[in-house]
């Protein structure tokens, strides 16, 4: 049996504004090391809720979360941003890089933040995820002067630079076009299958969804159901 | 690493609203310019006006005062001594100018380590004879080497050498006005009637300056010898001693024991003169609320672009705290920022502050009733500097402070659940 790296146990989350209402009830399920998982469901079904706790960033619900055999709750806000920092990768829907940064210098910033590896490691580091993403050549560019794939990609290697345990990503394509998600797509595959590295990707789109290893399936808060295909 | 990484996130947050902050970065200038010019003007007047009055005032002055009797004669009587007596239409008694005992007292004075140094005085009315008028004057028989020593007589000597005063004997320095109503210059002899109704002939060997007309129209020196001569005492004969001391904060209390001590009136600089502490006092409280009303506008300068820079880099924020920076890593972002437009503008005000103070020090200030005075004057105390830089710094980091904890609880779910 794999490590397991990530586990939500009983997790229920309500918004009280202004009458309580549950969007998450009862979420239990286990992630272990080098798992490609997709979670799919309708709009509104509660996928980005349950990532934001996942990611530590929400800590208002009940239940527990155990990531790499600690438990968050009770962590202070500091320590949570450790973990962010050390454990997590994230990629949005939306890129959020810093303009004021160029390319480089965005992936470089948790690397730098961590401070596990001196600057030039870290900036070693950086061009190396950039050119598994294909996009070294545009490393000293300003974000804003790449197209909105390339933003996404730069996202993703920001995500990367610290070797995450896991990488979390909301709807990633969500923003782009059918060629640029289909790039976009096969990096996550190709991380996955090349890297073993850990994803769990919120999609709306059921090719992708139907090439990941695993598919949790959500409604109305609930996991209905969470499908394992053998390893190949 | 920490601290070198938000630097770097700060500055580039900076340059890329280079703007903004350069105009809160001027507003910093502005405010520290106009505080440190302001006080070192005002403090420098201040220091020129109270030594106008400081320099030649004795910090306790010995001398005998003409009053009533403290003891009326009903007093003495055997049946009502002791009782409360009303008394009408007291005038004063005949009282000897003169101090007792001198020597002792001299002698006694430049033992106690308290007194920095005393110069003797003799003060008398004159009338100067010119040719069939005559006028009132007043002269002071000084030692003119301590007299110079204590109380800086040199300064106000704007004609003549002071030291002739000593060594020509029968010799006057008149006063600029006095002398100019006598049409009298250096080394014409001018005719003296003392009270006692004898006349001398004085030669003129200077004239003084002492920075208000109404003094210089009546008072002239001599020295202590021909005053004596001039009132036909002997040279025991001293009606003042004007002493100076080492703190002149002692002086009140010096002054009361050497009152009892030797018998006399003893009076204080700080009674005679509360009124200059006072505007001394107000105008320095003046400069400073002005400077720091000043460094306040410029903290809400700071605190505003900070707030606008908040709300366009939410984003930033969000993604910064989502890939891993705490709160405090945030907060100590725009508190850098605020800081740096706090240390550089606050520096450049400095600097501007000392050349501008500079400059106003080179402006020529000609006035007759302050002979030693050729330029505007300017205090340059290391202490206001040092007031300037800490004030920019602690206004710029509150100014800073409240937008910063704002930034550090920005939640990152809100933010990225709103795109
Ligand atoms: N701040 C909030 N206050 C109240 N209700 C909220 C709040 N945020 C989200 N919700 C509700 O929670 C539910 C789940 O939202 P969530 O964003 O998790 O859905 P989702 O599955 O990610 O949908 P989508 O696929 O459209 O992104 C929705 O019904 C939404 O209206
Ligand atoms: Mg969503």
């Amino acid at each position: 049996m794999d490590k397991i790296i990530l586990s939500a146990k009983g997790i229920n989350k309500s918004f009280h504004d202004p009458v309580t209402i549950p969007i998450l009830k009862d979420i239990n399920f286990d992630i272990t090391k080098g798992d490609f998982v997709s979670i799919i469901g309708k709009s509104g079904c509660g996928k980005s809720t349950l990532l934001y706790i996942l990611s530590t960033m929400d800590t208002d619900y009940e239940g527990t979360l155990t990531i790499d055999n600690a438990a968050m709750r009770g962590l202070k806000e500091a320590d949570l941003a450790k973990v962010r920092n050390e454990k997590i990768g994230f990629v949005f829907q939306f890129h959020y890089l810093l303009n004021e940064f160029s390319v480089l210098r965005n992936v470089m910033l948790p690397g730098l933040k961590l401070g596990k590896y001196s600057e030039q490691e870290v900036e070693h580091r950086a061009i190396e995820k950039l050119k598994i993403l294909g996009i070294n050549d545009e490393a000293l560019k300003k974000p804003n002067q790449l197209s909105g794939g390339q933003k996404q990609r730069v996202a993703i290697a920001r995500a990367m630079i610290n070797d995450p345990l896991i990488i979390m990503g909301d709807e990633p394509t969500g923003n782009l076009d059918k060629k640029n998600s289909v790039i976009v797509f096969d990096i996550f595959k190709e991380l996955a299958h090349s890297y073993q590295q850990t994803l769990l990707i919120v999609t709306h789109d059921q090719e992708f969804a139907a090439s990941t290893d695993r598919i949790i399936e959500m409604e109305d808060g609930r996991i209905i159901s969470d499908h394992s295909k053998a390893r190949v | 690493m920490n601290i070198k990484l938000i630097a770097d996130i700060a500055k580039s947050l900076l340059i890329a609203r280079w703007k903004q902050t350069l105009v809160a970065a001027v507003g910093v200038t502005f405010s520290i310019t106009m505080f440190i010019t302001l006080l070192s003007f005002m403090s420098g007047l201040n220091e020129m006006l109270d030594n106008l009055i400081l320099n030649r005032s004795p910090h306790i002055k010995l001398f005998n005062e003409i009053k009533a009797s403290k003891v009326q004669p009903i007093e003495l009587t055997k049946e009502y001594k002791g009782s409360h007596h009303f008394i009408r239409s007291i005038k004063p008694g005949a009282v000897r100018l003169e101090l007792h005992n001198v020597r002792s007292i001299i002698n006694t004075l430049k033992n106690d380590p308290a007194v920095l140094g005393l110069a003797p005085k003799i003060t008398t009315q004159v009338f100067y004879n010119v040719g069939a008028i005559d006028l009132t004057g007043v002269i002071n028989g000084i030692d003119v080497e301590a007299e110079n020593k204590l109380f800086k007589f040199n300064d106000y000597v704007t004609e003549g050498n002071y030291m002739d005063l000593k060594n020509i004997p029968n010799s006057i320095i008149l006063g600029k006005a006095a002398a100019d109503k006598m049409l009298a210059k250096i080394g014409d002899v001018v005719q003296v009637t003392s009270p006692n109704g004898e006349r001398t002939p004085l030669k003129v060997v200077g004239l003084f300056q002492s920075g208000l007309v109404d003094i210089d129209k009546v008072q002239s020196y001599a020295s202590l010898s021909t005053a004596q001569k001039l009132l036909g005492k002997p040279n025991t004969y001293i009606t003042d001693i004007n002493i100076k001391l080492k703190d002149i904060n002692q002086a009140p209390a010096l002054a009361k024991s050497y009152g009892v001590l030797f018998n006399v009136d003893a009076e204080d600089i700080q009674t005679t003169n509360s009124q200059f502490e006072t505007g001394s006092s107000v105008r320095t409280t003046i400069s400073y609320a002005v400077g720091i009303t000043l460094l306040i506008v410029a903290g809400f300068g700071i605190y505003n672009i900070l707030n606008m820079m908040i709300y366009e880099k939410m984003d930033s924020i969000a993604i910064l705290k989502a890939t891993g920076f705490s709160g405090s890593d945030v907060k100590r972002v725009f508190v850098g920022i605020a800081l740096s437009i706090g240390i550089f503008g606050g520096l450049a005000g400095l600097l501007f502050g000392f050349l501008m103070s500079a400059g106003i020090d080179q402006i020529p200030f000609n006035t007759a009733s302050l002979p030693t005075i050729k330029t505007y004057p300017i205090n340059y105390n290391p202490k206001f500097y040092l007031i300037g830089g800490v004030f920019s710094i602690i206004t710029t980091y509150l100014a800073g402070l409240f937008p910063a904890r704002k930034a550090s609880k920005i939640d990152p779910v809100v933010i990225i659940r709103g795109k």
